[in-house]
């Protein structure tokens, strides 16, 4: 239970399908084209000096710590910056290249504040870290010169600090508000030596666009940005791997703690839903876990009008036993049954039916999630053979035209809603079905295609408006309803899809939505080589 | 009926030409004189600005430099009818200092009535675009790699190698964009090209498109060019008009258009990534390469970026051939060049010649000394971020490899010249707060190096012993270290050259004066 750290390979890892080999300090790497020399270096275990890169983030190329010597080029490239290529034959490690980096770590430091001693990234610092790995023993500079010393402190979020003074400037933080997060809420103000970070236009964090995700803090490699606990507590000392319960998403984080303290969450990059990204609530927002109502040990009474008792958990789990056994004896063997949590993680229910099947000895389980889930799990049952969704979150980057409908991600499943986000800026396109203008039908960087906002209710005409469409204009894969279709059903189908009342001219007056506006996104959906529906409460709390 | 050409352009706005178009009209409707003004562009001698001529039988005779004061002498004069005066001239083509130039660029600058359509194919416009037309793309940058251009535009890479790579690659959509930045101190070359033969730039850039297979061009000109400004938003309303842009463009299968954006008004922004950014709307910031922004550059895709004269010199290699035009220049620096003479000269402007005249003979025939009449002291070669020259090295001969060799570069062809009153310190300081003023503040060596490189100078100033000042020389040294080696862009990795090359010189002649007060224990 030490402090786990994910490795940072400086740049995100390529998805070619080539591999170049090459040669690093005396070493061969084979790696994907399309992988940058810091990575591959990283790979065979060699750390390539870096401050501006991370492997969240495309590369960048501002710190130029990083620099390598390949032999018949000139100069000395960018590590981060460059792809590999076959053959080549690269330096990490050089007395020139030990020079230019002591040289800007120099530089750097001529403008730091010297409190590394009482700074609350005191051992958990990348520049202290770089100044110990070149070597830095003196900045002849002076501290006389230019600085940003007397920069002000920002603490108007309630989750971390903004200290401008510490700031290298190197747009981690830009970068992740716009690649990882998605919200483009930071961005560089001013040029040269004034450049600084700003939120909004020289906002505070606080009044900006800033949703608190704390995806720049996490990226922040100094102590600039940094989280209140961490200043109040300092730096923790042990990790355990846990799950956020908020939603349904399940971002997989690292509890850093102290003792039995919670010091700051991090999300996980082995998390498959988050890939090392969260939101305000799993990141921030778990002063539960050691508020003092919260109840952390068993409780009994024997009846509704007696006290609560707090008892052991041996005791506990003596007495439910017991009981439950009971009742069945009196009552038979369904008398008693289970129902588990869409809060809870998948395991955790997989263990709760467990229990009722092998212990209770019956099939009475279910879940909250039949309550709101219960229309769309009985269609995807009829048509799919399953009551769950068929796609992976990673799936949403391989999408080219999204239907959404019923769903407000940004505001309810942000971390996926980062995720779409990333896959719209790319290019894919997105059909927005919802009576509201939720962020997803116009942000920064994203525009819906078509915003079909049809009145409440409305959903299934729209659905088979859509359907009607697709069969009328003949945009249907028959390969696919000729290979995978029950031939009588989807024939009763079309039978009945076709009829006038699904027509978008017929369907237009009860949504609320012109017949061509339906046409135009049927057809992009229906045309499109990879479209993916994403649904939610919207459509299936419906009754 | 004479016809008086007057230019419209922006230096001799400064010098108030529009002041004595009033007054001539004035002065010839009370001497009840028919007279046509027609507005040329400038021919570079701004020293003659505003330059007026007139159109004598045929024969071009100038008069200059004018101001509205003389305008009535020079009606008394009869200068209508070529009569004497103190301002005149003579024929224009006999002045030695167009007389020692060739012009193929800027051959109708000046000459031509500037926004006229008909004048520019007159004198040989659009030859160039009908020779592409009938040809392949292949053969266009072909006859591009031939004729040996270079960009003119500083890093002198070769534009038939640029083309190729972009019409190698395989995309959608491709653009053409002409950088018209112009942000090197002492440059104006493609001012004076932009308001004087407009149509010659937008025939290059059509070229260019043609040759790569784009359909659109952007003009990204220098905010503080206003007047260019509107006299290229009327060139692209004619040449439209005129068929040239838009779809199938002389009833060709070629589409191709050219949008005028304005800059962001920061000299980083001439910087090709920067400038790409810029137009994207984004803040000009460097973007590092590879990848090239010849393979991902205006939205991702391949794009050509030339500066000005690059573009504009392409209709005369097409319309002549490139043998015609790597006849001119020599080695790899085949062509012409127009160079830009400005500081402390006598006469100021720009010429164009071929490559390999020494500095010293262009500085001694046509800008004619200094001004001051003191002594040359230093010449500053390829804007802020050449290398300073000192009066021993005139006799480079000015031509890319030359330059390079004496450890400066052309550039945009800006010639700045000191007299030797010149502090040459100072001169080293000013690059590096220049760099700290610029820099676009991505890379480490750059935004904190200018900064601290100011004040390292400031302390060799102020230094109150030589071990003091030796240090802080040591520390100026490694500092240009960084910056030139481990900077993102140009802008830092090459403020060292005016840095070092100006402390150079300060350096000599500190010692030379340390010397001459040293006492002698020879004599
Ligand atoms: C700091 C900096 C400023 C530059 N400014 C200009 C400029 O104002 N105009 C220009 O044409 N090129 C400028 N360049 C050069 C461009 O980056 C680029 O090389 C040029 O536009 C390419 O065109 P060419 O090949 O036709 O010269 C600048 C380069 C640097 C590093
Ligand atoms: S907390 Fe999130 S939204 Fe706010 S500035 Fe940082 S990255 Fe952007
Ligand atoms: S706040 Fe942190 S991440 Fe952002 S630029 Fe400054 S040092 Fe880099
Ligand atoms: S998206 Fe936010 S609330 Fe949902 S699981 Fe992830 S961190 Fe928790
Ligand atoms: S060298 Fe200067 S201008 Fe160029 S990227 Fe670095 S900071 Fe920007
Ligand atoms: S890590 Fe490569 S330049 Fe910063």
């Amino acid at each position: 239970m030490s402090l786990e750290k994910d490795l940072d390979y400086g740049t995100p890892e390529s998805l070619c399908q080539e591999l170049i080999s090459l040669e690093i300090d005396g070493h061969q790497v084979v790696v994907p084209e399309g992988t940058s020399i810091m990575r591959a270096a990283k790979q065979l275990g060699t750390s390539i000096p870096k401050l501006c890169a991370t492997d969240s983030l495309e590369a960048f190329g501002s710190c130029r710590l990083c620099l390598v010597e390949i032999e018949g080029r000139r100069g000395t490239p960018a590590s981060c910056t460059t792809p590999v290529e076959a053959g080549m034959i690269v330096h990490t490690q050089t007395q020139k290249l030990a020079k230019l980096r002591k040289g800007v770590m120099e530089l750097y430091i001529s403008d730091h504040p010297l409190d590394c001693l009482t700074c609350s990234a005191n051992g958990d610092c990348e520049l202290q870290d770089m100044a110990g790995t070149v070597g830095l023993r003196d900045v002849r500079y002076g501290y006389q010169g230019d600085n940003h010393l007397n920069a002000t402190r920002d603490n108007s979020n309630p989750y971390f600090s903004f200290d401008p003074s510490k700031c290298i400037v190197c747009s981690r933080c830009v970068r992740a508000c716009d690649e990882v997060q998605g919200t483009f809420a930071l961005t560089i103000s001013k040029r040269g030596f004034e450049s600084h970070v700003s939120a909004g236009i020289e906002d505070s964090f606080l009044d900006s666009e800033c949703v608190s995700c704390g995806a720049c803090v996490q990226a922040c490699p100094t102590a600039t940005l940094m989280e209140k606990t961490v200043i109040e507590h300092g730096v923790p000392e042990h990790s355990i791997e846990t799950t956020c319960a908020y939603c349904g998403v399940g971002c997989t984080f690292n509890a850093e703690m102290k003792g039995d303290q919670v010091v700051r969450m991090v999300p996980a990059k082995s998390g498959k839903a988050n890939e090392g990204h969260a939101c305000v609530k799993g990141r921030f927002a778990w002063g539960y876990a050691s508020h003092k109502e919260r109840i952390l040990k068993p409780m009994l009474r024997s009846s509704i009008d007696d006290p609560w008792r707090e008892v052991s958990w041996e005791e506990a789990i003596q007495f439910t036993a017991k009981k439950f056994r009971e009742l069945q004896q009196e009552y038979g063997r369904k008398a008693i049954g289970g129902i588990s949590s869409s809060r809870a993680t998948n395991e955790e229910v997989f263990v709760v039916q467990k229990l009722v099947r092998a212990a209770f000895e019956n099939n009475n389980i279910d879940t909250c999630a039949r309550v709101c889930h219960s229309p769309t799990g009985f269609g995807l049952n009829k048509t799919l053979g399953t009551s769950a969704g068929t796609q992976d979150f990673i799936s949403v980057e391989s999408a080219d035209v999204i239907l959404l409908i019923g769903a407000n991600p940004t505001d309810a499943h942000p971390v996926f809603a980062s995720r779409m986000k990333k896959r719209l800026r790319e290019g894919a396109q997105i059909i927005v079905v919802d009576p509201r203008r939720i962020d997803l039908v116009e942000s920064p960087h994203i525009k819906a295609a078509a915003h079909l906002a049809i009145l409440p209710g409305t959903n299934v005409a729209l659905i088979n408006a859509f359907a009607h469409i697709i069969v009328e204009e003949d945009l249907v894969d028959w390969d696919y309803v000729n290979h995978r279709c029950d031939k009588d059903l989807f024939e009763n189908w079309l039978a009945f899809i076709k009829r006038e009342q699904n027509s978008p001219s017929y369907v237009a007056k009860v949504l609320g939505v012109e017949a061509e506006t339906l046409r135009k996104a049927a057809r992009l959906y229906a045309r499109a080589e990879r479209a993916a529906i994403y649904y939610g409460l919207g459509v299936t709390a419906h009754s | 009926m004479t016809k008086i050409y007057l230019p419209r352009e922006t230096t001799t706005l400064s010098l108030g030409v529009e002041e004595l178009i009033s007054a001539i009209e004035h002065e010839a409707a009370a001497r009840g004189i028919a007279i046509q003004i027609l507005r040329n562009g400038s021919r570079g001698a701004a020293w003659l600005e505003p330059l007026l001529e007139i159109d004598f039988n045929g024969k071009r005779l100038g008069y200059g430099p004018v101001t509205a004061s003389q305008i009535q002498s020079l009606f008394e004069a009869d200068f209508l009818n070529a009569g004497e005066h103190e301002l005149k001239l003579g024929e224009i083509s006999d002045i030695p200092w167009f007389k020692q130039q060739q012009r193929l660029t800027f051959s109708r600058c000046g000459e031509i009535e500037s926004l006229s359509i008909d004048e520019y194919k007159k004198h040989g416009g659009f030859r160039g675009l009908s020779a592409a037309l009938k040809s392949s793309s292949k053969d266009i940058i072909n006859i591009i790699l031939d004729s040996g251009l270079r960009g003119r535009g500083g890093a002198a890479f070769p534009a038939g190698i640029k083309w190729q790579t972009v019409a190698d690659a395989d995309a959608d959509s491709k653009y053409i964009v002409c950088n018209a930045d112009e942000g090197d101190s002492g440059t104006f070359s493609d001012r004076l090209l932009m308001e004087g033969d407009s149509y010659c730039l937008i025939e290059g850039m059509i070229i260019a498109g043609i040759a790569v297979g784009a359909e659109h061009g952007f003009i990204y000109l220098r905010s503080e060019y206003p007047l260019t400004k509107i006299i290229l938003e009327e060139a692209l309303i004619k040449a439209r008009a005129a068929g040239y842009l838009g779809n199938t463009i002389q009833d060709s299968i070629h589409n191709f258009d050219i949008h005028l954006h304005i800059g962001a008004g920061a000299y980083i922004c001439g910087e090709e990534t920067s400038l790409l950014e810029s137009l994207e709307g984004k803040r000009g910031q460097i973007r590092f390469k590879p990848p090239l922004p010849a393979l991902k550059g205006l939205h991702g895709k391949p794009t050509v970026v030339n500066n000005v004269i690059t573009l504009a010199s392409v209709p005369v290699i097409l319309a002549k051939g490139a043998e015609y035009y790597a006849n001119f220049g020599r080695g790899k620096s085949l062509g012409t060049m127009p160079f830009q003479l400005s500081g402390n000269v006598k006469h100021g402007g720009l010429v164009e010649i071929s490559f390999g005249l020494t500095l010293r003979e262009v500085i001694e025939n046509f800008a004619g000394g200094t001004y001051t009449g003191k002594a040359i002291g230093a010449v500053q070669v390829g804007g802020p971020l050449g290398a300073y020259f000192s009066g021993k090295q005139l006799d480079t001969p000015l031509d890319y490899e030359s330059f390079s060799a004496a450890g400066g570069m052309l550039g945009h062809g800006g010639i700045v010249v000191f007299d030797d009153g010149v502090d040459y310190l100072e001169q080293a300081r000013f690059a590096m707060e220049f760099c700290s003023v610029e820099s676009c503040g991505k890379c480490t060596p750059c935004r904190i190096g200018s900064v601290r490189g100011v004040e390292v100078i400031t302390r060799i100033r102020t230094a109150e012993n030589q071990s003091e000042r030796s240090e802080q020389y040591d520390l100026l040294e490694d500092l240009c270290e960084t910056m030139e080696d481990a900077s993102l862009c140009a802008m830092g990795g090459l403020t060292p050259m005016p840095v070092r090359s100006a402390v150079k010189l300060h350096q000599l002649l500190t010692e030379r004066t340390d010397e001459t007060m040293r006492p002698t224990n020879e004599s």
